[in-house]
């Protein structure tokens, strides 16, 4: 464990006994520390170079089954005293909840090494990050005369440590790094209007990113194909989701199939348990412990020791992923997923959250999906968890000759969550894990357009 | 701070404070951040109090705290920008935020002084009516109110969720050029959310409100605790036999007050200024062109008293204004920044707003609105053969290059032969903006303003906003349902 770990890890313990010794019968403490470099270029000239650090205590206490949770920026000890003393007075005020206690013990005892952090990745000065940068946009510019425009290439990177502590006697604590790099080009129509698109590359090591000319590239090639985008006519069509979009999907799942939305009712897949809830070729699991990987951690926000989940198993809903106190409040056992942030309360949190890969490729899907659209970006928030009412705008491209063919812009695609994941009939293999939420091309049977 | 009732503690930085900022001090920061040459600069002091509470289960189960502060320094140099931040008021600290965020420019500087003065800002808001000093009590009881009513209204709720927010933010901000501006922003915010269920159906509903209000809120006009929990429950039970909506163009009618959803995306974020000064919005060199249809007056106003949007001073310490954006159907003005008003030479227009001292400002909106017509409101569904009422929003988005824009309808109906008939599952509309606001046929002469619940997200900052409208009829949008006869 490094110096910066170590240090977040002795406070958390300080602020959560503090809290013990002015009447919390139990307390939890959680710190973060972190750094963060952002450069921006635009029609290859510097236009932000922001660096800074920031570092917050969050605390939760318990007395008398009552709970409060407050953070705070100002560690001075004088501060954190009246703080901490505030914190427990406030409690006061809630009602009790018997379910308002630390978890039964179990908490972890291995913090095996993921790989999270790169230390290279301090190194990069804003200058190094500048001309990355900039050589990321030149080779969006350049790809097609038909750019002519940019909202800019941004390269960034976050590097931080983090400590949980808690009066049961866990404290656990880590260091990660992140970067990332994107590019935003944007071309005219000739009637004047614009089209934009963009790629990205992210990683926690410097290493494993792509480079900024592939980057630039790929999100030009990405902006120019959407000339002549136009509506297409309202009707029933198979949709293809490209990887990009198929994780938004994998998202949503999460969303109503977790203890909080369970026991609140705020989900239409209530009493669906070791029921079909998608297609047989559908399975979904939220690993925390794949190395190097963006949501990869060792315990969680209770304390516990994170593991391997399957949601989703060849279709069958099994799994619904808990924290310690949305796991006690429908009687059964966490997950190891409590997700905590410094400010608010701990709940159900996916880590690495993902649609297995299947075995078609995505030239197959292609090629099988005549008239289908190819969905390559989704618009709005309309989905109804407790109904699974679905409808969202959309873009992408009519499929023509198994190849991506006229572009389509301004349509909405609609249906029941439900059926659309009953109706996924085919999985791509082409699964990569750049974001902490990752799917394949899915393709689902039929939903309905509307446009013209 | 439950033990402050009958105060709000002041910001550190504040006159008297601990780590009072005054114009020495301040000017020894610019003169810091500026020593490499850079063109400008301004320094945002911030401190934010923030308590909330929430019921579930009839219980109260959560009582939140906290407190930020921090300083956040901007120096720019042509279009560049250089930002940092620190978290203590620290003379070091900020010098070296300071220096930091100087490094942009790298040209060497002169030694330069700066003539400060302070500005008093107009009043829109009164920091001492802020809930934060009435009694966490008082607070508890409002959630218990809407939680006993939300169950009385009707027997099919099955959740009730109840939650109030209060926030004072304190700012301090000084430029190079002169301003030195103190602000204290109030803001509440009240929500109830249900789940009722009739059978093997089950369906959510909410409402809630607020504003740069306190406790007074909730003796206005249908929105006291009891009124919201009711409200929530009507449009979840309205909502219980909702029947597929319709897919394809129509005419759709936009019910007054929070469809102005549909303005802040259609034309609103196209109008700020940074997008148009890169030239990459679809209303860029569009000033003095027709973009709306001949009905459409469009304003963005910070000085609605009391309101969610309201701001006495920008976070660039530019007073807040009311701007014309689009008079009659033609593009009069945009949204701007320091930068972005620099660049096109004009005055800055008080929409230079930040999340936080952790961001650098950006050109925002604060109350959008579309000002009323002369039909009364049942004129224009009645002139509807066959088309879509929309009552209740969960938000909307837009693309800024290519101007398309989505809202998300949790409250609609059928509109058939000029009745409203049977309600409509959640529905999307999508459309492309001026082309809608081309399609505006009919306003209404009942003009309305959103309560306070909404929040605008931008380049990763939210931002508290407003929009307001009166019943607007749209000849064809298309409406993304999933009955297509």
């Amino acid at each position: 464990m490094s110096d910066l770990v170590n240090e977040l890890r002795e406070i958390a313990a300080r602020v959560a006994a503090l809290a013990k010794s002015k009447g919390a019968d139990d307390a939890e403490a959680i710190v973060r520390d972190g750094s963060e470099l952002t450069t921006k270029v635009r029609m290859g000239e510097a236009e932000l170079v922001q660096e800074a650090g920031s570092r917050a205590v969050g605390l939760r206490v318990f007395c008398d089954k009552r709970s409060a949770i407050t953070y705070s920026s100002d560690l001075r000890p004088q501060a954190l005293e009246s703080w901490v003393e505030n914190t427990v007075a406030l409690a006061k005020l809630s009602e009790p909840d018997d379910l308002n206690t630390l978890p039964d013990g179990g908490f972890a005892t291995e913090f095996p090494d993921l790989e999270l952090f790169d230390p290279s990745v301090l190194g990069m000065t804003a200058n190094e990050a500048l001309k990355l940068a900039i050589a990321g946009e030149k080779a969006a510019l350049g790809y097609d005369k038909r750019i002519t425009n940019s909202q800019g290439a941004t390269w960034s990177r976050v590097v931080g440590g983090m400590a949980f502590a808690n009066t049961a006697g866990f404290a656990g604590g880590s260091k990660g790094s992140y970067v990332s790099f994107y590019v935003e080009p944007v071309c005219d129509e000739p009637d004047g209007k614009k089209r934009n698109g963009s790629w990205w590359t992210a990683s926690r090591f410097l290493g494993d990113l792509a480079s900024p000319e592939e980057v630039g590239i790929e999100a030009a090639r990405r902006t120019v194909r959407q000339l002549g985008s136009a509506k297409i006519s309202t009707g029933d069509r198979a949709i293809v989701f490209e990887p990009e979009v198929a994780r938004s999907l994998v998202s949503t799942l999460f969303g109503v199939a977790n203890g909080s939305a369970f026991y609140r009712k705020s989900t239409y897949l209530l009493d669906r348990e070791n029921t079909a809830v998608a297609s047989d070729l559908v399975t979904i699991e939220d690993d925390p412990l794949i190395k190097r990987a963006p949501g990869s951690k060792s315990f969680d926000g209770d304390g516990l020791p994170t593991r391997k989940n399957v949601l989703v198993d060849n279709g069958v809903l099994k799994t619904v992923i808990c924290d310690t106190y949305t796991a006690r409040k429908l009687g059964r056992e966490s997950t190891h997923s409590a997700g905590r942030g410094v400010g608010g309360s701990p709940g159900p949190t996916s880590s690495n959250l993902f649609m297995k890969a299947g075995t078609s490729t995505s030239e197959e899907i292609l090629a099988a999906s005549e008239g289908a659209l190819y969905v390559t970006s989704m618009m709005g928030f309309g989905f109804n968890a407790v109904t699974g009412d679905f409808s969202r705008g959309a873009a992408g491209f009519l499929i023509e000759d198994g190849k991506l063919g006229q572009p389509v812009s301004e349509v909405t695609i609609s249906s029941n969550f439900d059926t659309m994941l009953k109706g996924i009939d085919m999985v791509g293999s082409d699964l990569e894990f750049r974001s902490a939420i990752s799917a394949p091309t899915v393709r689902i049977g039929s939903m309905t357009v509307a446009g013209n | 701070m439950t033990s402050n009732i009958n105060t709000i503690e002041r910001a550190p930085f504040a006159p008297g404070g601990a780590n009072e900022i005054d114009k020495a001090i301040a000017q020894r920061l610019l003169g810091a951040a500026l020593d490499a040459g850079g063109d400008y600069a301004d320094l945002y002091f911030e401190y934010r109090s923030t308590q909330d509470f929430s019921l579930e289960d009839q219980k109260i189960k959560n009582v939140g705290q906290g407190v930020t502060m921090g300083l956040g320094v901007r120096v720019t140099k042509g279009d560049a920008t250089g930002y940092a931040y620190c978290e203590e008021l620290t003379i070091e600290r900020m010098l070296s935020a300071a220096r930091t965020a100087g490094q942009i420019a790298s040209s060497g500087g002169s030694d330069q002084t700066f003539s400060i003065e302070e500005i008093t800002p107009p009043h829109r808001y009164t920091v001492e009516n802020s809930s934060l000093l009435k009694p966490p009590q008082e607070k508890l009881a409002l959630l218990k109110r809407a939680d006993v009513a939300a169950r009385a209204a009707s027997d099919k709720v099955i959740k009730v969720n109840a939650s109030f927010v209060e926030q004072v933010r304190e700012t301090l901000v000084v430029s190079s050029n002169g301003r030195m501006v103190r602000d204290r922003l109030p803001m509440m915010r009240f929500g109830v959310s249900v789940v009722v269920q009739d059978g093997d159906k089950r369906q959510s509903g909410s409402s809630g409100g607020g504003g740069r209000k306190g406790l007074e809120y909730f003796e206005g006009e249908d929105v006291s605790p009891e009124a919201h929990g009711a409200e929530a429950v009507r449009v979840a039970t309205a909502m219980l036999d909702a029947r597929e909506a319709p897919a394809g163009g129509m005419e759709v009618v936009l019910a007054s007050g929070d469809s102005g959803i549909l303005l802040h995306e259609a034309v609103g974020h196209g109008l700020e200024a940074d997008f148009n000064r890169k030239g990459t919005s679809n209303y860029s060199g569009q000033i003095g062109n027709m973009v709306a249809s001949e009905l459409c007056t469009v304003v963005d106003d910070g000085t609605v008293d009391d309101s969610r949007g309201a701001i006495n001073v920008d976070d660039e310490g530019n007073l807040g204004q009311s701007n014309v954006l689009i008079e009659k159907g033609k593009l009069v003005g945009y949204m701007h920044d320091e930068l972005s008003a620099k660049h096109f030479g004009v005055d800055p227009s008080g929409n230079g707003r930040r999340q936080s001292f952790r961001c650098m400002p950006l050109p925002r909106m604060t109350n959008t609105s579309l000002l009323g017509g002369k039909h009364v409101p049942e004129e224009i569904i009645s002139s509807v053969k066959r088309g879509v009422y929309a009552v209740k929003f969960s938000g909307g988005q837009v693309n800024i290059s290519n101007g398309d824009f989505v809202f998300s309808l949790t409250e609609s109906y059928l509109i058939e032969d000029g009745k409203i008939t049977a309600p409509l599952k959640g529905v999307n509309l999508i459309g492309n903006g001026p082309e809608v606001l081309r399609n505006v046929v009919m306003l209404g002469s009942d003009f309305e303003r959103s309560d306070g619940i909404w929040t605008c997200g931008k380049e990763g900052q939210s931002v508290p906003v407003g929009v307001g409208t009166p019943t607007i009829k749209i000849s064809e949008i298309t409406v993304g349902g999933t009955s297509a006869g």
